[in-house]
């Protein structure tokens, strides 16, 4: 049997990304803490190589390689260069905080890597076990980094919820892909679905498998009844690994849906298109809701996030390509209102004092009128009220369902989008109209600041002329 | 040159630029540079009235250009005879309420003005826009600025009163998102306003989408029983604020009627038309018991606006009636310019009440009726004003507060004879509740020391409330060039929703 060589070429960022955590991890090790900025420098240098690489080799058209276990195409080459940006936009977050709790470590960066590779696994894989390498790569990757402040009791528990949580639903999302191969005899993707295509396997047995796969990708998402573990790990996990894993992971978690219902299971759409209802609707509500009564802004922000992961199915939900164009493009204005709302938690965060309480932004407008104005903009985006992004990320799931003639999924989630606005509004409260208790000066470094000002000046500049990037979401999707 | 468009961005880039500026200048210069921008929009404002063609009932100063392709989005602005007036109040308006700022506001002077000057040029999208997604964004994005003001320059419960304005607006105005995608996708994915005008749709959907308008646009107006936001915010608004919510937000949901529900869905507004009726003629009545027991002045406004504002969609929709019974359009026709003139006018007269309460404020710190008594004899020329407003306000001939009134009254004769006894009713209450108001606080013996103490208008004062009582004697006597420019627009309005579209 001839063994013939795959090409390489598609997975070029891949390798390159994997040779140079090796090199960080080496370098590392030569290094003493003043020079740690050595670290932090590769690291930046390895996403943005990663990203010219991932520009060079993409391809119009799908191209599979690795025995068809692999597939490059250009909502694979969109969301990985979303990842790296949301990645180095973290990474440029954190180095302050991280230098003044003393978790400046070349552990962080490439453990961090370690799950951007991951993510790239999960966004590029066109088979069962490459999504499941990338997914376990991804997660272990973070459990780590929960857990790296190593001797705060509140970490530790969060990264054991994680865990454990992570591992059942691991579980949940295997014994589902058992199935499907005693289904329909493969794991590739495209094979799966020209079986289910044919109506040539039993349908109970891919019923039972959709079931297990929803729930493990219900749990990886976070919504609703599989949320637990959310608010707890956002507000133990060190803030900075916070805004990581609400960011990045949420855009590799949408590429897993995508590849898995969408181009793997797209044949029993009308099975899922339900129980995604069901889920969706249920992280709307409760994510909604229960914010509302939290003190903590983390994990307010934690259930933002459920309601967020409901919206973004309701494009997935619509089950047409509109509606997947929607929902990526809901994910990555996510992502980046993310990255704005924990980024400043950190702005505001000192050395011994984290700023994750709402009474913490008392004030805000006195102390700093211009980084105030720059999470207003980011509140607003997030209850999507225009003119700032997330009203665009809004109206389009919800003209996907409106579309398919879901238009009671689009009330009921627009009722409860009000109801979320009110704890929005709460924070933008506390920064505006409340007296500031705490009076020191917003410090921190040059750069944070400039980056975490365009963050909050690109949510609004793409509010006025979203042309761009809805154009990029739609060219992208089949 | 793209007049609305210089009419929309010049405020709005104005208000970032005395944001801009804050840093660098004091806030004397700030408040000159906010006038100036103020004054420079409406004087750029005035072509759109003088070389208005008043013959059409087309779009005028139509600008349009692509902006969301993928969702056929455009953007698509354009006036007609009801939304040239209205945008010509904002830009006149927005200047009383910088000069209404100019001594009271001492903190944060640039943000405010900056506010007011963004929500400018957005009420004027709104008015301006004819896609309904920029039509959308504008009507909502306008609620930032005015949440940012109540909140922060605001009275005692002013977090309470502008979190209840925010969320009740915005829960309005999602039906109206989702009404408007519906129509996007019955219209073969357009968002055009005109193309919504033209569309057939069965009677189901019509019911469901002139509900889901009317809780937007009846939140906005307010009508009863939506209202309750509306005395709140009043009451905790800065002066601008109140006058800015009377005289334009509470216009923004009355032209939604005649913009969207009138034409779009016109068979479900026919067979709901009595609900609107009712809903208007309970404004005008009850509201009106509501508003004469009112010990807070800015409250007592604030509930007289609901029943002027009551009027203007009695007017809207008796043309229902109106039609099946005469058959000609002419007699409805009456109701509706009625109404618009009423919104104009509306816009003149609560806003100089509001500013009139809002200097008495500044002197008292008391908003009360009983804290006042016998201002008349230490603020005569105050007096005059206050006197002539509350004139106008109870629809005295002579001043604007009459045209639209009685061109109502007289258009529901046509109707039904009971609306127009109910709708007349409210020249009695009207007058008696602003009457009485102006009765305690103006008249009879000085009531304390403080009032002993008040000071007379100064000249800033004097200029805004006698350039108010001109616009209200002007067209109170001479209505004809406003009536003139609506004429085309509503014949062909009403030309438009007597068609069935089913």
């Amino acid at each position: 049997m001839a063994f013939e060589i795959p090409n390489f070429t598609p997975a070029l960022p891949e390798i390159f990304l994997l040779t140079m955590i090796c090199v960080v991890l080496v370098v590392d090790l030569f290094l003493t803490d003043k020079n740690r900025s050595i670290t932090y420098l590769l690291s930046q240098a390895t996403l943005l190589g990663a990203a010219v690489l991932t520009v060079v080799v993409q391809s119009a058209v799908p191209e599979y390689t690795f025995s068809g276990m692999f597939v490059n195409d250009g909502m694979g080459t969109v969301l990985k260069l979303f990842i790296y940006l949301s990645t180095a936009v973290v990474f440029i977050y954190s180095r302050e905080y991280l230098m003044e709790r003393n978790l400046f470590k070349g552990e962080f960066f490439v453990l961090a890597l370690f799950s951007v590779l991951g993510m790239m696994v999960m966004v590029s894989a066109n088979n069962l076990l490459t999504i499941y390498l990338g997914l376990e790569v991804l997660s272990l990757a973070l459990v780590a980094l929960v857990a790296l402040n190593r001797d705060s009791s509140i970490s530790s528990e969060a990264a054991m919820k994680y865990f454990v949580l992570g591992a059942i639903a691991s579980g949940m999302l295997l014994y589902g892909m058992s199935m499907l191969y005693g289904a329909t005899g493969s794991l590739d993707h495209t094979e799966i679905a020209s079986f289910i295509e044919q109506g040539s396997t039993d349908d109970i047995v891919l019923k039972f498998a959709l079931v297990f796969i929803v729930i493990g990708l219900a749990f990886k998402l976070g919504a609703v009844p599989f949320h637990m573990w959310v608010p707890d790990v956002y507000e133990g996990a060190p803030t900075a690994i916070t805004l990581f894993i609400s960011s990045a992971p949420k855009i590799a978690a949408f590429a897993m849906l995508m590849r898995l219902l969408v181009e793997g299971l797209g044949g029993l759409l009308v099975h899922w298109q339900d129980m995604l209802i069901i889920i969706a609707v249920l992280s709307i509500i409760a994510g909604n809701v229960i914010a509302i009564a939290q003190t903590n802004l983390k994990r307010m922000l934690a259930y933002s996030t459920i309601s967020h992961v409901g919206f973004l199915m309701l494009g997935i939900i619509a089950g047409t390509s509109d509606g997947y164009s929607a929902g990526m493009f809901y994910v990555i204005v996510y992502a980046l209102m993310s990255l704005a709302a924990f980024g400043m938690i950190i702005l505001l965060s000192r050395s011994g004092f984290e700023a994750d309480t709402l009474e913490d932004f008392k004030g805000l407008n006195q102390r700093s009128p211009w980084f105030a104005f720059m999470m207003l903009i980011t509140m607003f985006s997030m209850a999507g009220v225009p003119p700032t992004v997330g009203f665009y990320a809004k109206l389009a799931v919800l003209s996907a369902v409106v579309e398919i003639g879901l238009v009671w999924l689009a009330v009921l989630a627009v009722v409860f989008s009000v109801i979320g606005a009110f704890y929005y509004l709460r924070v933008i409260k506390f920064m505006y109209f409340d007296k500031a208790v705490d009076t020191t000066p917003i410090s921190g470094a040059y750069d944070m600041r400039a980056v975490m000002s365009a963050n909050g000046v690109i949510i609004l500049l793409l509010g006025i002329y979203p042309t761009g990037l809805i154009a990029l979401c739609v060219s992208v999707m089949p | 040159m793209p007049l609305l468009s210089l009419v929309i961005w010049l405020p709005i880039l104005g208000g970032l630029a005395v944001l801009a500026a804050s840093r660098h200048t004091s806030d004397a210069n700030i408040r000159w540079m906010a006038l100036a921008v103020s004054a420079v929009t409406f004087l750029v404002s005035l072509p759109l009235f003088f070389s208005f063609d008043s013959s059409t009932h087309e779009m005028q100063f139509v600008e349009m250009a692509a902006w969301i392709p993928a969702f056929n989005i455009n953007y698509h602005l354009g006036v007609d005879g009801i939304s040239m007036p209205l945008i010509l109040l904002t830009a006149f308006s927005t200047i009383f309420v910088v000069a209404a700022g100019w001594e009271v506001i001492k903190v944060r002077v640039a943000q405010y003005m900056a506010a007011f000057l963004i929500m400018e040029g957005m009420m004027i999208g709104v008015f301006a826009a004819l896609d309904s997604m920029l039509f959308y964004v504008f009507w909502e994005a306008m609620l930032i600025p005015m949440f940012i003001v109540i909140g922060v320059w605001g009275g005692p419960r002013r977090v309470y009163a502008t979190i209840k304005f925010f969320l009740y607006t915005f829960f309005g105005s999602v039906f109206l998102l989702v009404a408007l995608i519906y129509l996007y996708f019955q219209a073969d994915k357009s968002f055009a306003i005109l193309d919504f005008h033209v569309l057939k749709i069965g009677m189901d959907a019509q019911i469901l989408i002139f509900l889901a308008f009317l809780i937007a646009f009846a939140v906005k107006v307010p009508m009863w029983p939506f209202h309750t936001w509306l005395p709140d915010a009043h009451v905790e608004a800065p002066t601008g604020g109140s006058v800015i919510l009377a005289a334009i937000m509470l216009k923004l949901g009355a032209y939604g009627f005649v913009r969207f529900i009138m034409p779009i869905v016109p068979d479900a507004s026919f067979e709901l038309d009595w609900l609107i009726i009712l809903m208007s003629l309970i404004a005008i009545v009850y509201i009106a018991f509501v508003a004469l027991v009112q010990e807070d002045m800015k409250k007592l406004i604030a509930y007289s606006s609901i029943a002027h504002m009551g009027f203007v969609t009695l007017g809207f929709f008796m043309v229902f009636t109106i039609f099946e019974k005469t058959g000609s359009i002419q007699g409805a026709a009456l109701g509706v310019e009625g109404a618009l003139i009423q919104m104009i006018s509306h816009g003149f007269i609560s806003g100089a009440m509001f500013l009139c309460v809002g200097m008495m404020y500044d002197r008292m710190h008391s908003r009360n009726i009983s804290d006042y008594g016998g201002v008349t004899n230490t603020m005569p020329v105050f007096a005059a004003f206050f006197l002539f407003f509350a004139m106008a306000n109870a629809g005295l001939p002579g001043t604007s507060g009459f045209v639209g009134e009685f061109m109502v009254i007289l258009s529901a004769f046509q109707a039904n004879f009971w609306y127009a006894f109910l709708a007349a009713l409210t020249l009695i209450f009207g007058a008696a509740y602003t009457l009485w108001m102006v009765k305690r606080v103006l008249f009879g013996e000085i009531k304390n020391d403080k009032v002993a103490q008040l000071t007379d208008l100064n000249g800033r004062e004097t200029l805004i409330l006698g350039t108010l009582a001109a616009a209200v004697l002007i067209l109170g006597l001479w209505p004809a060039p406003l009536i003139d420019v609506m004429h085309a627009t509503v014949n062909n309005l009403l030309e438009h929703v007597v068609v069935s579209k089913l």
